[in-house]
């Protein structure tokens, strides 16, 4: 009866050792991800550098850590404000309905007309390339997307009788909202935001390797890979193990939010 | 039918107009000074002040926004500021490539989506559907970039088949086709393999209908079952998904050209971006919206055009 999905568990294995890899560059690294050593540039994977060094001479397994730490940072600063936002949009348009809910949704639809990289162009052209902009630049695409899922949840548990029997005490709408609505659409919410982790890792490396998120020196497996783009005659290695980190990464939340939808949601799980 | 098209092509007019704000409005409005943005810090006040008046800041922000829809209307969309040409030739010059790009990804997209899509569900359950399933999971998880320099390792740097990047330009037809192979196939892929699942779970409801029983039942062959009464009713979700895509495409070769270092819309941005060439990028940004909004719109009408009773309905 209470089968754990496959997906749920790979899903969590996957995202747990990615954490864990970030987590732990936060007090430990094999070598301080920045230190170079031009003489030690290129060194296949050793006892010492256990993937090797870079063009500069920088540990990989070091800075693929401390890069690590930066991807969830980045998915989670992201996914929390446009998390937030969304959510709140959603719920004020099914609290209010009529002409709110239609601005709100159409508002919503204009926000996909701008994928995240146009977004982050614009804000890299006004203010120049940082991630800071690309944090905003993923926020902002993420609004919309969880204005959707909460208006839909939050309209649902609006027929429900518990809310008629608290309109019927005289609760207001948005206490109403706060104390009954929230609570119920906590778990669509949830596997949405762990989907738009995978998306936000995903928008990250892609930005950070056009140059428009996280500025050298900062780790990125984004910019490791534009780095080692240019270096692909001389060491086509290091085009690889960032790449896997991302496929992980992304797979890995993605998954998990595909597991935690199945258990949430059991009707879906069988349609499929 | 009228109605519908009538109501529909309102809404898309409203779009693309909202959205012209809002780019507008982010490249325009937000604090900062573009004079300033462009010209750098050390420029004097009196080299700031021209630059201004050249860019019309002089003038209130409405009649800026006024002006600039109506000279895009007219396919005027100012001066770059970096090549000192109209924004309009730029676009020009390098919009067929970024054009081929994207269809040729679209085409390759659609032809391997459905064909695995399709043989994954006839095949449901074996190892055949399995494994579609477990390289389209896996495939949604590959950033495009990435799978880009893959190619590139294993075909231009490994195995010499094909150029790295680079360009030379339609006179030589044959290296143009070679240049445009990987950036093809590496946009293509990932995309396919989203559209695959969306294709083998519509087509695998279509297949327990009543009628394709029937059809199986007269004798006709599986795939012409599969292919002539499966697939045109699967249609709809799939369209869906290949508007989305269209949108994901194009935007797809802004990171695709940089990736190959291709002369296309994509390289464009960037270059501007590089020389803080604020109306070029308006310009691009506002067209890569306004092909993403008209994507939709398509899609929105092909349903009627797909699911006559979409067509009674409305």
């Amino acid at each position: 009866m209470n089968r754990v999905p496959a997906n749920l568990l790979l899903g969590g294995a996957l995202v747990a050792a990615v954490a864990a890899m970030a987590a732990l560059s936060l007090i430990w690294t094999p070598h301080d991800f920045a230190q170079m050593n031009i003489r030690g540039k290129f060194q296949p994977p050793g006892a010492e550098h256990w993937l090797g060094t870079d063009h500069l001479g920088r540990d990989v397994v070091s800075q693929l850590m401390a890069a690590a730490r930066n991807s969830m940072a980045v998915a989670l600063i992201a996914v929390a404000i446009g998390g937030t936002l969304g959510t709140l949009l959603g719920l004020v348009a099914a609290a209010l309905g009529g002409w709110v809910e239609d601005l709100v949704m159409r508002l919503a639809d204009l926000g996909f007309a701008f994928p995240a990289l146009l977004f982050a162009i614009m804000l890299a052209a006004v203010f120049g390339p940082s991630l800071g902009n690309a944090i905003l630049a993923i926020a902002f695409i993420n609004i919309p997307v969880f204005a959707r899922v909460a208006r839909a949840a939050a309209n649902q548990i609006w027929t429900r009788e518990y809310v008629l029997a608290a309109r019927a005490a005289g609760l207001g709408r948005f206490a109403i909202s706060r104390d009954h609505i929230l609570p119920n659409i906590a778990a669509p919410v949830i596997v949405q935001a762990t989907i738009e982790f995978a998306v936000a890792i995903l928008a990250e490396a892609a930005l950070s390797y056009l140059g428009l998120g996280a500025q050298p020196p900062a780790p990125s497996w984004g910019r490791m890979l534009a780095e080692a783009q240019t270096l692909m005659y001389l060491a086509p290695q290091l085009a690889i193990y960032p790449g896997l980190c991302i496929v992980v990464a992304v797979l890995g939340f993605g998954l998990l939010g595909d597991g935690l939808r199945d258990l949430t949601d059991p009707r879906l799980a069988r349609a499929r | 039918m009228g109605l519908f098209i009538l109501r529909r092509t309102l809404g898309f007019v409203l779009t693309l107009l909202a959205v012209s704000v809002v780019v507008f409005a982010v490249m325009n409005v937000l604090p900062g000074d573009p004079a300033l943005t462009i010209l750098g810090l050390d420029a004097t006040d009196d080299a700031l002040a021209a630059l201004r008046a050249e860019l019309g800041l002089d003038r209130p922000v409405l009649m800026r926004y006024f002006a600039w829809v109506r000279d895009a209307l007219g396919g005027d969309f100012g001066m770059s500021h970096s090549f000192r040409v109209p924004v309009a030739g730029l676009i020009g010059e390098r919009l067929p490539m970024t054009v081929s790009l994207a269809v040729a990804g679209m085409v390759l997209t659609v032809c391997l989506a459905l064909s695995l899509g399709i043989g994954a569900a006839a095949n449901h359950g074996r190892p055949g559907d399995w494994g579609v399933m477990f390289i389209s999971q896996l495939g949604i998880a590959v950033p495009a970039f990435w799978l880009a320099i893959l190619l590139v390792l294993l075909f231009a740097v490994k195995l010499r088949w094909l150029p790295p990047g680079g360009f030379a330009g339609w006179s030589d037809p044959v290296a143009a086709i070679r240049s445009l192979v990987l950036p093809t196939i590496a946009l293509a892929l990932v995309q396919s393999a989203v559209l695959a699942r969306v294709t083998r779970s519509s087509a695998l409801e279509v297949m327990r209908l009543d009628y394709v029983r029937t059809a199986r039942a007269t004798g006709l062959p599986r795939h012409r079952v599969l292919w002539r009464h499966v697939l045109p009713n699967a249609l709809v979700p799939i369209v869906t998904i290949v508007g989305m895509q269209f949108a994901a495409l194009v935007t797809g070769t802004i990171v695709i050209e940089n990736v190959f270092y291709l002369p296309g819309l994509g390289r464009l941005i960037f270059q501007s971006i590089a020389n803080r060439d604020l109306p070029t990028v308006q310009a691009l940004v506002m067209l890569f919206a306004a092909i993403v909004v008209t994507a939709n719109f398509i899609v929105d009408l092909l349903y009627v055009w797909i699911d006559p009773r979409l067509k009674a309905r409305a």
